[in-house]
C-alpha cells in the first residue's frame, strides 16, 4: 500500500505551548483511520496543519505520488490538491439551498473567471442528485441548507466533501450530537467513502469508532502514543493511564 | 436549474421596465426635450441620483453579497470623476485658449497653446506647468480609458495587499477608511497635480457643445439611466451564478469557502476591483452633471454613507440598495435644501435644515438595531416572504453573515 | 572778547572733563554752536561726542531734548536751552545745567533746533552710552535690547566701557556677550574679531548665528581676470552643478559683458512689430505657428539688421570662455571669512543635534496627543473589539463641557479642576447609555455596531451645531500653562504640551491599575477573554461590558477637556482625530495597553519625521504616514504588540 500523506517531525507551539510535539502520521491511499485522543492532544491542530490552516514550526508534511510539500501551499491550493475537510461544527453555507452547496462543492474549476462564467450543466446537476440521494437529502434539494435539522447538516457537509472528489476526507467528530439511527447511517457513508479514498475520522465516541472498525492512532499531548486495531490500543498500557488517569 | 437568466430573476425585468419608464417621464416632463415641468436642476439631481444608485449596486456587490465593509468606494468614484474632469477641463480652457489667442497677430505655436492652457488651469494653485498625470488630458479616448484604469489599479493593488494579509472585518473596514482619507489628504495638496481644494470646476460644460444645460442634463440622465441599467445586469448576472454562491459564501464563512479549494482572496480582489470600476463610471457621469469636484468629495465620511445607504434600501439585495441610495440622496437634497417645512413646536421650531441628519443619525441607527432588512424588506411583506427563526443567530459565523432578519426562507 | 573766552575755556573744560562738573554743559555748547546750529549730518560729529565724553548727568537730558526737537537757541546769545511751550507763541526757556527757569520768550526771539533722521540717530548712539550706565536696571536693559535689534560700530566702545562697571551679574553677562557679538562684526582688529568668532562658536543663540552669516555672504562675479585683492570664495566654473552655462552666460548679460539672448518672447514680439502686408520676412504670417517658422522668418529679420541677431552656442562659448567666474565673500577679510565658516559650521552640527531632540519632544508631545485620542479606544475597540465611530464625538462633547463649565466658573484653573471630573461624568453617562441603547444589541456584528455608531456620530455633531453653533468655542487653558519650557534657541516646548504628556502617563497608570489592581479589570478581563465562563462565574457580563464602555467614553470626554485647550472646539473636532486614534489602536496591537502606547509613539514619531522631512507640507506627511501604515499592516496584521496564538482568535 503506498502512502498518500506522510506528517513526520511536526511540532507547533503556540505562547510557549506546545499543542503538536515531534508528530509522525501515514496513511494510504483507499485507508480509513480513526484518530483519537483525550481533548487537547492536538486532534484538531493536526488537521489545521494538513489543511494549511496553521504552519508547524519544524517537520514534513508530504503528499501523493509525486511526494509534494503542502507546508508552502494556500489553504485552497491544499484543498485543490485532493484533501476535503469536514469540521467538528457542521458548516454548511446556510442561506443557500443544499443544491447550491454541493453545486458549490462539486469538482470544477475554482479560478474566478472559469467559476463567473459555469453554468450548471445536466452531468453536473446529475451529480448532485446522486450524492443528495447517497446523504439522504434528495428531497431537500431547494431546501435552504439553514432549516435543516443537525444531522442533516451533518450529512451535507460530508456530501459536499464526497462533491469535492477528495483523495483524503479528513472528518472531526462526524457523529457528534445525532441520534443512534443517524450516527449509523454516518458509519456507513464514511466506510463506503473509505473504499475510493483515505479517510481519517477524529472520534470521542469508542462506539462509533468501533463500529467503524479500522485501525486506530491514539493522540496525546501532540504525539503518537499508540497505533493499532481498537483492541489493541484499549489494552495498552499507556493508552489506559492517558485515559483514565493515573 | 436550465432556464433563462432573466426567467430565474424577474426583479430585473421589474427594474429594468420601472427605470425606462423613469427616464420617458422625466424627458417628457423636462424643459429640454418636454413640458418643462421639472426644472433642468432637477433634472440634474434626478441624474446624479442614478449614478449614486450605480455606485450603490457596487457598494451592495461588494458589502452585501461579498461582505467586504469597504469604507473606500467613494474614492474610486472620485477618482472616476477626476479623470473625466481633466479632459473635459483640458478641452474646454484650449478651446477658449485658442480663442483668444487666434486673435493676436502671430498664430500661437503648439507649445504656446499648452502653456496658456496650463496657466488657465493652474494659475490658481500657483503654477503654469502640466504636471505628469494630465499627460493624456489631450485624449477623450485615453481619459475614459483611465476613468476605468486608475481607479481599478488603486482597488487592485490596494485590495491585493489588504487581502493577501488576510486583513477582515472592522481592520478592513479602518484600513479602506485610512486608504481613501490617504488620497482625500493628497488631492488636498497644492501640488499635487489636480489643483489642490480648488478641485476641477465647469465641468457641466461639455466642450465643443452648443446644446443648452436644458438638453445636456437630459443627454446625461439618459447616459445614467443606461449606466445603471447595464450595471445592475452585470451585478445580477455575476451574483445569480456559481460566483455569486461563493461570494455569499465568503461573507457567511469565509474559512468554508477555502477549504472547499476556491482562493478567496482572488474572489475578493475581483469583486473589489470589479465595484471599484463601476464606482468610477458612476463616478465619471455624476461630476460632469455636478460642474465640481474636490477633494472634499472623496473624505471618508462619504463612503460611510454610502454604506448606509445600502443598509437603508436593505443589502445584499440589489434593488435594495438602489432604492435606499435613492431615498436618502433625494430626502436628503429636499431636506437640506430647505424646501422641507418647518415644524413649530410653540417653544421650538424644527428647521429641517439643522435637524436632518439628527433624523437621518437616529433612523439609522433603528434601521440597524430593529430592520436590517432596510426598506428592501417591505417587498418580502408584499411577497409574504418570511424570515427563518433562528433564534437570533446569524447565517454563519464572519462578521459579515447575514443575519436572521435579512434571511428568507 | 568775551564769547572768544568762553569759546576757549569750554574747549578746555571738554578735554579736562573732570573741571565740567563746574562749568556745564552750555560752554560745550557753545564751542560748536556753529555746527550745532547747522545742523549737518556730516558735520555735526564732534559736537555729539563733546557732549557724550563730558560725563556730565546733564548730557542725557540735553541729548534727548535735542533728539525730540525740543532744544531752542536764543538768538540774542547763541545760548541753548530746553524750549517747553507757554501760552500763545511764546515759549519758556530752561537750562541745562541748573534745570532753571531762564525766562519766557516770544518765538520770533528764537531758533528752534530740528536735527535730521540721521543726526537723531547719531545722538541716539551717544545717549546709549548714558543709558548702558543708568542707575536704573530697565533703561539699561532697555538700551542693550536697543543695541541687539541694531547693531553699529559706534556702539562697541560705549559698551565695552560699561561692562566693569555693571552692578547687575545678569547684565553684565549679556553685555559680555552683546560685547562679543559686536566684535564679530565690527571690531578694527582681525584678530580680536576671530577670537569673538571662537569664543561664540559653541553657541546656539540665533544672534549668534544672525551676526556670523553675513560674513560669509558671498557675491557671484564675473571678471575677465581674477581680481588680486578680493577674498574670494571659490571659482566656478560654467557648466557645473554650482553654475550652469545659462547662469553663467546671464551673469554676463547682467554685468553687460555679452549680449542678451534672443527668447521666444523676444522672437514673438520681434515678429508681431514687423509684419509688413501679411508677411514677416518672407513667411506668411498664417504660417508662424511652429518654432522652426519663426526662427526663420526671424532670421530673416536678423540680417536684414532690424533686429538684434542670434546669439549662436559659439558665441556663448566664446563669452564664457573669455571670462571668470567666482564667489567673492563681502568680507574683505580671508581669515575672518575662515573663522566664521568654521564656527558656523560647528554651530550647525550642534543646532542639528538640538533640533533632533526639538523634534523628538514635538513627535512625543503628538505621541501623547494621540495616545490620549486613542486610550478611550483601546478600551472600547481594544479590549471589548466594540468599533465606535461616536468616539471622536465623545472627545468633542468632553470639550464642550469644558467650555461650559467655563461659562460659570470664569477662573480658568478652578475651571478645568471642574471640567475634567464634568467631562468623564458627562461622556461616561452617555457612553453608558449608547451601550446600554444600541451596542449590547450588536456585540456579535462587529460591522453593523461600526455603522450604528457613525450613526450616532453624525446626530451627535449635528445636534452640537446646532446647539452651540459653527463657529469655535475657546477653551482657554489656565495662565501658569501659558509660555513654553525654553531649554535654548532651538529647544523648546509648551507647558500644556508637557500637561498633556504628564496627563497621557497618568491615564496610562491609570488604566493599568484598573485593569490589573482592581475587581473591575479582573472581570473586564473575564468577560473580554470568555463571557460564558465569566457569567457562569457570577460576573454579571452586561454590567461589565457597561461599565467598560462608560469608562472608555469617560476617558474620551478627559481627552476633550484636553485637547480643547489647544485646538479650536468645534463640532467636527472629533473627526479630526477618529481614523488616527483608530490607526494607533490598530498599528499598536488590539487589546493591549502597551500597543496603544507603541502606536501612538510610531505615528506621532512617524509624522513628525516625515513632515521634518518635507517641512512645508503636513498634508502629505499624514498622506505618506497612512501609506506607509497600509504597508506596515501587511508585514504585522496584528500591529506592534500581538496577542499570539489562539487567544488571537482566528
Amino acid at each position: 500500500m503506498s502512502t498518500l500523506l506522510e506528517v513526520s517531525g511536526v511540532s507547533v507551539t503556540f505562547d510557549g505551548f506546545r499543542a503538536i510535539n515531534n508528530l509522525s502520521f501515514q496513511i494510504g491511499n483507499a485507508e480509513l483511520r480513526a484518530v483519537i485522543g483525550p481533548n487537547g492532544a492536538g486532534k484538531t491542530t493536526f488537521m489545521d496543519i494538513v489543511t494549511g490552516k496553521t504552519r508547524p514550526d519544524e517537520g514534513r508534511v508530504i503528499w501523493g505520488e509525486k511526494s509534494v510539500s503542502l507546508l508552502q501551499m494556500s489553504e485552497a491550493r491544499i484543498a485543490q490538491a485532493g484533501i476535503g475537510r469536514k469540521f467538528q461544527k457542521p458548516t454548511v453555507f446556510e442561506d443557500q439551498t443544499v443544491q447550491e452547496n454541493l453545486l458549490m462543492a462539486l469538482k470544477n474549476k475554482r479560478g474566478w473567471l472559469g467559476v463567473l462564467f459555469y453554468r450548471p450543466s445536466g452531468p453536473d446537476l446529475d451529480k448532485v442528485e446522486e450524492l443528495a440521494t447517497e446523504i439522504g437529502l434528495k428531497d431537500e434539494l431547494t431546501r435552504k441548507s439553514g432549516e435543516l435539522s443537525h444531522g442533516q447538516k451533518q450529512w451535507l457537509e460530508i456530501g459536499m466533501l464526497l462533491a469535492q472528489e477528495p483523495r483524503l476526507l479528513l472528518v472531526d467528530e462526524p457523529a457528534a450530537g445525532m441520534t443512534p439511527q443517524e450516527r449509523e447511517h454516518t458509519t456507513d457513508l464514511l466506510v463506503q467513502a473509505s473504499k475510493t479514498r483515505a479517510v481519517v475520522v477524529v472520534e470521542h465516541d469508542m462506539e462509533f469508532v468501533r463500529r467503524l472498525n479500522c485501525k486506530v492512532t491514539v493522540l496525546h499531548e501532540g504525539s503518537v502514543l499508540a497505533e493499532g486495531s481498537l483492541d489493541h490500543v484499549t489494552s495498552n498500557q499507556d493508552v489506559i493511564d492517558v485515559y483514565l488517569g493515573r | 436549474m436550465e432556464r433563462s437568466f432573466i426567467a430565474k430573476n424577474p426583479s430585473v425585468l421589474v427594474f429594468l421596465a420601472i427605470l425606462s419608464l423613469f427616464t420617458i417621464a422625466v424627458t417628457v416632463l423636462s424643459e429640454g426635450f418636454g413640458i418643462g415641468v421639472i426644472s433642468t436642476s432637477f433634472v440634474k439631481t434626478l441624474g446624479k441620483t442614478l449614478c449614486l444608485c450605480l455606485i450603490a449596486v457596487a457598494m451592495d456587490l461588494v458589502w452585501g453579497f461579498t461582505g467586504i465593509l469597504s469604507l473606500g468606494h467613494f474614492a474610486f468614484f472620485g477618482l472616476g470623476g477626476y479623470m473625466i474632469g481633466m479632459w473635459l477641463m483640458y478641452e474646454r480652457t484650449r478651446l477658449i485658449v485658442v480663442e483668444s489667442l487666434s486673435r493676436a497677430d502671430i498664430p500661437p505655436t503648439p507649445s504656446e497653446v499648452v502653456d496658456a492652457i496650463g496657466t488657465q488651469i493652474f494659475g490658481v494653485v500657483g503654477s503654469s506647468d502640466f504636471p505628469l498625470i494630465w499627460a493624456f488630458a489631450d485624449s477623450l479616448v485615453l481619459q475614459l480609458v483611465l476613468v476605468v484604469l486608475v481607479p481599478g489599479l488603486l482597488a487592485l493593488v490596494f485590495g491585493w495587499l489588504a487581502f493577501r494579509s488576510r486583513v477582515t472585518g472592522v481592520y478592513l473596514s479602518i484600513l479602506t477608511q485610512a486608504m481613501t482619507l490617504a488620497l482625500a489628504l493628497y488631492l488636498f495638496q497644492n501640488d499635487s497635480g489636480l489643483r489642490g481644494n480648488n478641485g476641477l470646476s465647469g465641468l457641466q460644460n461639455l466642450p465643443g457643445v452648443t446644446a443648452s444645460q436644458d438638453v445636456v442634463s437630459i443627454w446625461f440622465l439618459w447616459a445614467s439611466a443606461l449606466a445603471l441599467g447595464l450595471g445592475y445586469i452585470l451585478a445580477a448576472w455575476i451574483v445569480s451564478g456559481k460566483f455569486g454562491l461563493v461570494i455569499r459564501g465568503i461573507r457567511d464563512n469565509e474559512a468554508r469557502v477555502r477549504f472547499l479549494g476556491y482562493s478567496v482572496e482572488v474572489y475578493k480582489l475581483a469583486v473589489f476591483t470589479l465595484t471599484a470600476c463601476i464606482a468610477a463610471i458612476a463616478g465619471a457621469l455624476y461630476y460632469p452633471q455636478a460642474g465640481i469636484i474636490n477633494p472634499e468629495e472623496i473624505a471618508p465620511i462619504a463612503s460611510i454613507y454610502l454604506a448606509v445607504w445600502v443598509a437603508i434600501g436593505g443589502r445584499g439585495r440589489l434593488y435594495g440598495a438602489v432604492i435606499g441610495a435613492a431615498v436618502v440622496s433625494l430626502l436628503s437634497t429636499w431636506f437640506t435644501g430647505g424646501q422641507a417645512p418647518d415644524i413649530s413646536l410653540g417653544f421650538y421650531t424644527i428647521k429641517w435644515v439643522d435637524w436632518w441628519q439628527v433624523l437621518l443619525g437616529v433612523s439609522f441607527v433603528l434601521v440597524t438595531l430593529f430592520a436590517p432588512q432596510g426598506i428592501g424588506g417591505l417587498f418580502d411583506l408584499w411577497a409574504n416572504r418570511r424570515h427563518p427563526d433562528r433564534h437570533g443567530t446569524n447565517l454563519g459565523p464572519d462578521d459579515s453573515s447575514l443575519r436572521e432578519k435579512e434571511a428568507l426562507e | 572778547m568775551l564769547r572768544l573766552f568762553l569759546a576757549s575755556l569750554a574747549i578746555l573744560c571738554a578735554c579736562l572733563t573732570a573741571n565740567a562738573q563746574e562749568t556745564g554743559l552750555q560752554p560745550i555748547l557753545q564751542a560748536h554752536q556753529d555746527i550745532i546750529a547747522k545742523s549737518s549730518r556730516k558735520t555735526i560729529g564732534p559736537a555729539i561726542d563733546a557732549i557724550a565724553a563730558s560725563d556730565l548727568p546733564q548730557a542725557q537730558v540735553m541729548l534727548e531734548t535735542w533728539a525730540a526737537k525740543d532744544m531752542w537757541m536764543r538768538k540774542s546769545d547763541g545760548l541753548f536751552f530746553a524750549g517747553k511751550k507757554a501760552e500763545g507763541r511764546s515759549y519758556e526757556l530752561i537750562d541745562f545745567d541748573t534745570g532753571e527757569v531762564v525766562g519766557t520768550y516770544q518765538k520770533s526771539d528764537l531758533k528752534q533746533l530740528k536735527p535730521n533722521s540721521g543726526i537723531r540717530a547719531m545722538i541716539g548712539t551717544a545717549l546709549v552710552t548714558f543709558q548702558l550706565t543708568d542707575p536704573n536696571r530697565d533703561k539699561r536693559l532697555a538700551a542693550l535690547q536697543s543695541i541687539q535689534r541694531d547693531p553699529e560700530a559706534a556702539l562697541l566702545a560705549p559698551l565695552r566701557a560699561s561692562i566693569d562697571g555693571e552692578p547687575d551679574a545678569a547684565l553684565k553677562a549679556q553685555k559680555q556677550r552683546l560685547e562679543r557679538l559686536l566684535s564679530i562684526g565690527f571690531d578694527e582688529d582681525t584678530t580680536a574679531r576671530v577670537a569673538a568668532i571662537t569664543d561664540m562658536s559653541g553657541d546656539l543663540g540665533v544672534d549668534v548665528r544672525a551676526a556670523l552669516n553675513p560674513l560669509v555672504v558671498t557675491t557671484r562675479q564675473v571678471a575677465v581676470e581674477l581680481p588680486g585683492n578680493a577674498n574670494i570664495a571659490a571659482i566656478l566654473k560654467p557648466g557645473s552643478e554650482a553654475l550652469t552655462r545659462d547662469a553663467a552666460y546671464d551673469l554676463l548679460v547682467a554685468n553687460e559683458l555679452a549680449a542678451p539672448r534672443v527668447s521666444a518672447d523676444d522672437i514673438r514680439a520681434a515678429l508681431a512689430a514687423n509684419i509688413e502686408g501679411g508677411r514677416v520676412g518672407d513667411v506668411p504670417v498664417a504660417q508662424l505657428d511652429s518654432d522652426a517658422k519663426r526662427v526663420q522668418a526671424y532670421s530673416v529679420l536678423a540680417e536684414a539688421g532690424t533686429v538684434p541677431a542670434f546669439i549662436t552656442p559659439a558665441d556663448v562659448d566664446a563669452a564664457l570662455g573669455a571670462h571668470v567666474f567666482f564667489e567673492v565673500f563681502s568680507e574683505p577679510s580671508a581669515e575672518v571669512t575662515a573663522a566664521a565658516e568654521k564656527a558656523l559650521e560647528r554651530i550647525e552640527l550642534k543646532v542639528g543635534l538640538n533640533q533632533t531632540l526639538d523634534l523628538s519632544l514635538d513627535a512625543i508631545s503628538l505621541a501623547s496627543i494621540y495616545f490620549l485620542a486613542a486610550i478611550g479606544l483601546a478600551i472600547t475597540f481594544g479590549v471589548m473589539g466594540v468599533i465606535n465611530m461616536a468616539h471622536g464625538e465623545f472627545i468633542m462633547m468632553g470639550a464642550y463641557t469644558g467650555y461650559v463649565v467655563q461659562q460659570f466658573i470664569p477662573d480658568h484653573t478652578l475651571s478645568i479642576i471642574v471640567a475634567i471630573p464634568m467631562a468623564f461624568a458627562v461622556t461616561f453617562a452617555m457612553g453608558v447609555a449608547m451601550e446600554r441603547l444600541v451596542i449590547r444589541w450588536l456585540y456579535a456584528r462587529p460591522l453593523e455596531t461600526l455603522l450604528a455608531t457613525f450613526g450616532i456620530s453624525i446626530a451627535l455633531q449635528q445636534l452640537a451645531k446646532n446647539i452651540f453653533g459653527t463657529q469655535a468655542r475657546p477653551l482657554t487653558a489656565p495662565g501658569w500653562l501659558d509660555g513654553a519650557w525654553v531649554l535654548n534657541d532651538v529647544v523648546s516646548i509648551s507647558y500644556i504640551r508637557i500637561a498633556i504628556f504628564v496627563l497621557a502617563m497618568i491615564f496610562l497608570g491609570l488604566f493599568l491599575y484598573i485593569m490589573k489592581r482592581t475587581r473591575l479589570g479582573l472581570e473586564m478581563r473575564a468577560v473580554t477573554q470568555n463571557p460564558r465562563m465569566a457569567g457562569s462565574m457570577g460576573i454579571n457580563p452586561g454590567r461589565v461590558n457597561m461599565l467598560t464602555f462608560g469608562l472608555g467614553s469617560g476617558i474620551a470626554g478627559i481627552a476633550g477637556v484636553a485637547i480643547g485647550l489647544f485646538a479650536k472646539v468645534t463640532s467636527d473636532l472629533g473627526s479630526d482625530y477618529i481614523v488616527q486614534s483608530f490607526m494607533t489602536v490598530v498599528v499598536g496591537g488590539v487589546g493591549n495597553i502597551w500597543g496603544a502606547l507603541a502606536g501612538a509613539g510610531m505615528i506621532g514619531g512617524l509624522q513628525k519625521g516625515i513632515e521634518w522631512m518635507n517641512p512645508s507640507n503636513t498634508l502629505a506627511a499624514q498622506t505618506y504616514m497612512i501609506v506607509f501604515i497600509i504597508i506596515f499592516i501587511q508585514f504585522r496584521p496584528r500591529g506592534i504588540i500581538a496577542l499570539k496564538g489562539r487567544a488571537a482568535g482566528d
